[in-house]
C-alpha cells in the first residue's frame, strides 16, 4: 500500500537581503522552484555541494518555514499559509534528524527527558504512559532500558544518532527529513545507523527524505534521487538509472569526484574548476555554465528547464548528446 | 635511507584510571616522495602518532620510542629550538578545519609570509611576491589581490589552499595531512587532493595522509597504514590491501563501506565499539569485535609480523587471494 505523503510543486523560498544604507535590497534564492513528491515507506535522496539549497529545501519540507512561493501538501493537505493549532498538527507528521549527534541533544536533559519532550509538547498523555513509550523506543532503536536515566554525554556518536533517530519517531511520523545523518559517525559506526534506519523504513512504512553529499550512502538507501545546483533541480528521478548513466554534467562530475575503492568502480575524474557561485548572483543562463566541460555558447543565454530524457528530469540543452554518447 | 624512520612510538595520557595509550607500538617507514596513507576510526591513534612527530602534543603526553628520525636526526634529543627550526620547514603539516587554521585577524598574505620570514628571511617585497607565488601555484585565481584577504573572505575549499600555500611556504620534504578534506565536498576533495599528488610529483615530497574515508586513501595512497585502538594492524601496499585484506578489522572495515554492499537491503557491520581508556581487552585488542578469535587471541597480543608484501598484527590472518 503506498500513498503519496508529501507533495512539491514549484516549492520556492527566496530570501530578500537588506543592502544597507543606500545600498539595493538583493533577492536570494536559496530554494528556487523544486517538484517532488514522496511516497510511504520510500527514500528520496537530495544531494549537491553545500549552498545548493539542500538544508533550506529540508527546512521547508519540515515546516521550520513557509515557502515564498509554491506549494506543499501533506496527506493532500496543502501547507502553505497554515497557522496556529492547524501547524502544530500536521507538522507532527513531518520530524527531522540532525547531522551532528553532539549538538542536536540537551546536554543537561536525561535520555527519557529527551524522548518525552515530543509527547509532552504534542500530546495529552499521561506521565506514566510517556516514559513507557520512551523505553519501548529505547528498546526499538537498539538501546537498553539503564539508558533511560543517563545523560547525552555518556554515549557515544553512534549511540546519540540512535536517540535522535528514536527522539524523531516519538510521534509517530510519517515522513522523516535526515539531514547528513550519518556523516559525523565512522564507518563502521555509520553501517550500523543506517541498518537501523532501513530496519525502521521497512517496519513503519517511513519516508525518508535524505540530504546527503555521500553518494555511495544515496545509491545504497535511496529509490530516487534529486540533484540540486543553485537552488534548482539539475537532474532527478530513479536513482539506479541516474547513477549508471547520469546525463547532467554536473550529476556526472559529482560521481566522478566520489572516491572510491574499487578500481573498477572509479570513473575518470573530471576535472571541476571552480567553486559554486555565489547565490547572490547567480551566473546568466544556465547556472552552472561556468565550470561546465561541455557548455556552449547559448548555455550563457538560455536557462534549460527540466525535462524528461531516458526515464529521468534533467535540465541540461545536451542531454541527448550525453545519452547518445554514453 | 628512510625520510622518516618511526620505531615502537608510544603516547600516553594520564587519566584518573592510570596511563592511557592512545598510540601503542607504531612502527613506520617513509621514503622520500612516497604517499602513506593512515586510516582508522576516531579514537585510533592515527593523528596523535603523528603530532607526537611533529612535537605538538600537549606536556602531559609522554611520547616515548624506540628510535624517531626525519631525515638522520633524532628528533627526540632535539632541544626545542632545534625542533622548531625543522618543524614548519622541512616537515609541514595541514588540518582538517581550515576555517580554524588561520588566523581570523590577520591576511592571508602575512599569514603565509610569517612561515617564510619566520624560516627563510627576505625583505617584505621578496616576502609578498614569494606569498603570490605561492598562491598562484595552489591554484587560487587572482593570487594578488588575495594577498590581503581574511580568511573569513575564503570559501573552504580556497582556505585549504591557503593552508597547502602555506605549508608548501618553505618547500618541505614530508607534508602531513590530517583530514585534509573531509570538511569540503567532494568536488572540492577532488581539486585538492590533485592538487597534493601534483606538488608531490614536482617538489618529490613525502605525504602521510591521515584520513578516515577508505575511498581517499584508495585513490591517493601507494601503501596503507590501518589503525586500531592504538596500533597498526595492517600495513601493505593500497591496491593488495584493497583486493584482499588479511587483517579481520581492516576486511571489515572494507566490507561496512556503502558502495560495497550495493544491491542488498543491509550492511555488515562490526559489532560494538573501539575501547576506550577503561575497557582495553586483554590479547589483541580487536578479538572482542572479532568474528575468527579464538583462545590465543584472548590471552596473548599479537606482534606485527611480516607477510608477503607488508606487515599483519593478528594470528589468523585472513588467506592471501590467489
Amino acid at each position: 500500500m503506498t500513498a503519496t505523503v508529501l507533495e512539491a510543486a514549484d516549492l520556492t523560498r527566496h530570501y530578500l537581503l537588506g543592502g544597507g544604507w543606500l545600498g539595493k535590497d538583493r533577492t536570494l534564492k536559496a530554494v528556487d522552484g523544486v517538484s517532488f513528491s514522496l511516497t510511504t515507506g520510500e527514500t528520496m535522496a537530495i544531494v549537491g555541494e553545500s549552498g545548493c539549497g539542500k538544508s533550506t529545501l529540508a527546512r521547508l519540507c519540515t515546516l521550520i518555514e513557509q515557502p515564498t512561493a509554491g506549494s506543499l501538501r501533506l496527506h493532500d493537505q496543502d501547507t502553505v499559509g497554515l497557522g496556529g493549532s492547524a501547524l502544530k498538527a500536521v507538522r507532527r507528521d513531518v520530524q527531522m534528524i540532525f547531522q551532528n549527534p553532539y549538538g542536536s541533544l540537551n546536554p543537561r536533559q536525561t535520555i527519557g527527558t529527551i524522548l518525552e519532550e515530543p509527547l509532552l509538547v504534542n500530546t495529552k498523555m499521561a506521565a506514566a504512559e510517556r516514559r513507557a513509550r520512551a523505553l519501548a523506543m529505547l528498546e526499538k532503536v537498539g538501546l537498553r532500558p539503564e539508558h533511560y536515566q543517563r545523560y547525552p554525554h555518556m554515549f557515544s556518536g553512534g549511540q546519540r544518532q540512535r536517540i535522535a533517530i528514536g527522539r524523531a519517531l516519538m510521534l509517530e511520523p510519517k515522513i522523516v527529513v535526515a539531514d547528513e545523518p550519518v556523516s559525523a559517525l565512522d564507518v563502521s559506526i555509520q553501517a550500523q545507523v543506517l541498518n537501523l534506519m532501513l530496519d525502521l523504513q521497512e517496519e513503519l512504512g517511513l519516508a525518508y527524505l535524505f540530504i546527503s553529499h555521500d553518494l555511495s550512502v544515496v545509491r545504497l538507501l535511496a529509490r530516487r534521487v534529486m540533484v540540486m545546483y543553485l537552488g534548482r533541480a539539475v537532474e532527478q528521478g530513479d536513482a539506479t538509472r541516474i547513477f549508471e548513466r547520469p546525463l547532467h554534467p554536473y550529476t556526472k562530475a559529482l560521481l566522478a569526484a566520489t572516491p572510491a575503492v574499487d578500481p573498477d568502480a572509479r570513473r575518470r575524474r573530471i576535472a571541476l574548476s571552480g567553486e559554486l557561485p555565489s547565490p547572490l548572483a547567480p551566473p546568466p543562463g544556465c547556472p552552472f555554465h561556468r565550470r561546465c566541460p561541455i557548455a556552449r555558447e547559448d548555455c550563457s543565454r538560455n536557462v534549460p528547464t527540466l525535462r524528461t530524457v531516458d526515464g529521468r528530469e534533467v535540465a541540461c540543452h545536451y542531454a541527448e548528446d550525453a545519452l547518445a554518447h554514453s | 635511507m628512510a625520510l622518516l624512520d618511526i620505531a615502537d612510538l608510544s603516547v600516553a595520557f594520564p587519566t584518573a584510571r592510570g596511563q592511557f595509550y592512545a598510540v601503542d607500538g607504531v612502527d613506520l617507514r617513509v621514503e622520500p616522495g612516497e604517499v602513506v596513507g593512515i586510516v582508522g576510526e576516531s579514537g585510533s591513534g592515527k593523528s596523535v602518532s603523528m603530532m607526537a612527530v611533529m612535537g605538538l602534543l600537549p606536556p602531559t603526553a609522554a611520547v616515548t620510542a624506540h628510535s624517531l628520525t626525519f631525515d638522520g636526526r633524532d628528533l627526540r634529543s632535539l632541544r626545542p629550538r632545534e625542533r622548531r627550526r625543522i618543524v614548519g620547514k622541512d616537515m609541514a603539516m595541514i588540518f582538517q578545519e581550515p576555517m580554524s587554521s588561520l588566523n581570523p585577524c590577520f591576511t592571508v598574505g602575512f599569514q603565509i609570509a610569517e612561515a617564510l620570514h619566520t624560516h627563510l628571511g627576505g625583505s617584505r617585497r621578496e616576502l609578498a611576491e614569494r606569498a603570490r607565488d605561492l598562491l598562484a601555484e595552489v591554484g587560487i585565481p587572482d593570487p594578488q589581490s588575495r594577498l590581503r584577504a581574511f580568511p573569513h573572505e575564503l570559501s573552504g575549499g580556497m582556505s585549504q589552499r591557503v593552508m597547502i600555500a602555506m605549508a608548501m611556504a618553505c618547500r618541505p620534504r614530508l607534508l602531513i595531512a590530517d583530514e585534509p578534506t573531509t570538511a569540503l565536498d567532494v568536488t572540492i576533495q577532488a581539486q585538492i587532493l590533485e592538487l597534493i599528488l601534483r606538488l608531490r610529483d614536482e617538489h618529490g615530497m613525502a605525504v602521510v595522509l591521515i584520513t578516515h574515508d577508505m575511498g581517499v586513501v584508495a585513490e591517493t595512497a601507494e601503501r596503507v597504514v590501518v589503525m586500531y585502538a592504538g596500533q597498526q594492524v595492517e600495513d601493505r601496499p593500497a591496491p593488495s590491501l584493497f583486493a584482499a585484506p588479511r587483517h579481520p578489522y581492516a576486511a571489515a572495515l572494507l566490507d561496512a563501506l556503502p558502495e560495497r554492499s550495493l544491491g542488498s537491503r543491509r550492511l555488515p557491520t562490526i559489532q560494538g565499539v573501539v575501547p576506550g581508556a577503561g575497557d582495553r581487552p586483554s590479547g589483541c585488542l580487536f578479538h572482542p569485535r572479532c568474528n575468527r578469535a579464538v583462545d590465543d587471541c584472548r590471552e596473548r597480543r599479537p606482534n606485527l609480523d611480516a607477510v608477503d608484501d607488508g606487515h599483519v598484527r593478528c594470528f589468523l590472518p585472513l588467506e592471501p587471494r590467489p
